[in-house]
């Protein structure tokens, strides 16, 4: 009787304890600070006494509006996430696409375009730092050799963005690899064979097949990469050499989340870069939403 | 799935790919091994020099990197160990038990994926000085302990290669959940146990933004906010920040070598059922 109490009892509300550690883990270190920075954006909050808060409305977006950094930092944003998210998801592609051949050896190209995931921010930059250096750096010197200038890697505003994006696409192209790996093996063979006795070509197959089958997961990597690129702070920050948060002598490289930082962390202003991170979503939600309408107008189509 | 053989030239740029993803880390190793003169000179060295020792020495000592590489590995294996147990309790839940509520949280767990960690990062932090919290490790361990990603991996799973009918089995003979989960859902879930644990466990390690917030190079830093510090110098040596770098890659890189196949089954079987 006890014992048959106790099962139910068990059945009842084990699920839940099951499922609670996530949500208590996620109330307290997720939900409650993202509410909280909402209430902090509208005060003065400074580093130096987070305790003490003084209520200004909406002055620290106001701030913000007017801030010509905000806007650089967004427009450098938007631009380094294009140049790294665009030709990273298109080598990853037509990276896949080989993988996806019968191979010799596939496991090991597969953990080796992989290798760059498992490098941090920080070990790729400093790397990457010292093979875009102006005087001595490898590029310039591969430059050189086939007698083109050198490039300002650091200082020219285009280069140092090209150079940005380039650890963030030596980092994760392998990985967007796989996943579309993932995908073209989850295609029907049948449809290549009709293609094939459409008499298309592998090119052909690769456009009219390929690339329709694996919309949705193309979508789906836009979507993480798009969120990761308006998150760039580890790159523009070291790739500054140690010259702290400002991406750069004139900020050429400055991101949306590297400017956070420095607002609360080099400025100490709590307040204001808790309003950048609401600006931030701010962004996210336009992109959510304009990405939700393209997909809307695709599937009725 | 398509059998079609690869010709001559897939293997050329396959290996053109390789050799860029490997060269950084190739020529860290090269930079690490030569010294701040020889760096500073033009060509760019190609192959080892005899410096390796002094420099991984100078990296050691001058940025704390022995302290840091142990934090590390303290920091990634909690946060391992707790995202995966934590993961498969709560993607048992979802997968094969009944209560109410079930789908709105759910939907809850996957909605939280998409919240930009910069929007907490303010009131967090508020929250670990309040608590004393800054420069402690269980300042960057205990936010990061749970994981949707790892919940909604570990659901995928469970769903499909834990038949029910073994839960139904063992509840006939009147196990309680801890056993069921103990008897059948840990053997049944370990393949996707070891995989999420390699890639927290790499996550974990690599993670930059929090930890250069909650943490700094004299309290008890990461190896990450350790090799920030390495740059900061007037006259910064190039060398010993490559040792430095070389150094916090290493372990992972070593992970990657022998667990490197599970690993990218992983990312492919989370990515299609993602």
């Amino acid at each position: 009787m006890w014992r048959s109490r106790r099962y139910r009892w068990d059945l009842r509300w084990s699920p839940y304890a099951f499922v609670a550690p996530f949500f208590l883990f996620f109330a307290a270190f997720g939900l409650f600070p993202l509410l909280y920075t909402g209430w902090a954006a509208l005060h003065q909050v400074e580093l130096t006494d987070p305790d003490s808060m003084t209520w200004v409305g909406l002055r620290n977006f106001t701030r913000l509006w007017d801030d010509e950094f905000f806007w650089n930092a967004l427009r450098n944003t938007v631009t380094i996430g294009l140049l790294s998210t665009v030709p990273q998801l298109a080598i990853a592609l037509g990276l896949a696409h080989l993988l996806n051949y019968k191979l010799r050896g596939s496991a090991f190209f597969r953990v080796a375009v992989l290798t760059p995931y498992a490098t941090s921010v920080a070990a790729a930059t400093l790397v990457f730092v010292l093979l875009f250096g102006r005087d001595h750096g490898m590029v310039n010197w591969a430059l050189s050799v086939v007698g083109l200038d050198a490039v300002d890697w650091q200082n020219g505003t285009f280069a140092s963005q090209l150079a940005v994006s380039t650890i963030v696409i030596w980092r994760w192209t392998g990985y967007n690899a796989l996943i579309y790996l993932a995908a073209m093996q989850a295609v029907p063979g049948e449809l290549y064979e009709s293609a094939a006795l459409d008499g298309a070509s592998r090119w052909q197959q690769f456009i009219h097949v390929t690339v329709p089958s694996l919309r949705p997961t193309i979508f789906f990597t836009c979507v993480v990469s798009t969120i990761g690129a308006t998150q760039l702070f580890g790159e523009p920050l070291l790739f500054n050499g140690g010259a702290g948060a400002t991406g750069g002598s004139d900020h050429q490289f400055q991101t949306l989340g590297l400017y956070l930082y420095e607002q609360g962390w080099v400025n100490l202003h709590l307040g204001r870069a808790s309003a950048i991170a609401w600006a931030m979503f701010l962004i996210l939600l336009v992109i959510a939403g304009a990405a939700r309408l393209l997909r809307g107008r695709e599937a009725s189509r | 799935m398509r059998s079609l053989r690869a010709g001559r030239f897939t293997y050329v740029v396959l290996a053109l790919f390789t050799a860029g993803s490997l060269f950084p880390l190739l020529w860290t190793a090269i930079a690490a091994s030569r010294s701040n003169t020889r760096l500073a000179q033009t060509p760019p060295p190609f192959w080892f020099g005899g410096n390796l020792g002094r420099n991984l020495q100078v990296a050691w000592t001058d940025a704390n990197m022995g302290t840091a590489l142990l934090n590390t590995v303290v920091v990634a294996g909690t946060v391992a160990a707790g995202t995966v147990l934590f993961s498969t309790l709560a993607g048992f839940a979802f997968a094969k038990l009944r209560f109410r509520g079930r789908r709105l949280l759910m939907s809850l767990v996957v909605g939280t994926m998409l919240i930009p960690p910069q929007l907490s990062v303010v009131p967090l932090y508020m929250l670990i000085a309040q608590l004393s919290w800054t420069d402690r490790l269980q300042a960057v361990i205990l936010p990061t302990l749970v994981s949707a990603f790892g919940v909604f991996f570990m659901r995928q799973y469970l769903a499909q290669a834990l038949p029910s009918e073994l839960v139904e089995a063992a509840r006939t003979d009147g196990a309680g959940s801890l056993r069921v989960v103990w008897h059948v859902v840990f053997p049944a879930a370990r393949p996707a146990m070891a995989v999420l644990a390699m890639l927290t466990f790499v996550m974990a390690w690599n993670d930059f933004f929090w930890p250069i917030v909650a943490l700094t190079q004299n309290g008890s830093p990461t190896v990450q906010v350790a090799l920030t510090g390495l740059g900061r110098g007037y006259i910064p040596d190039q060398s010993v920040i490559m040792a430095g770098a070389l150094l916090g890659t290493l372990p992972l890189l070593l992970v990657f070598l022998v667990f490197g196949r599970q690993i990218v089954g992983g990312i492919m079987q989370g990515a299609v059922k993602g």
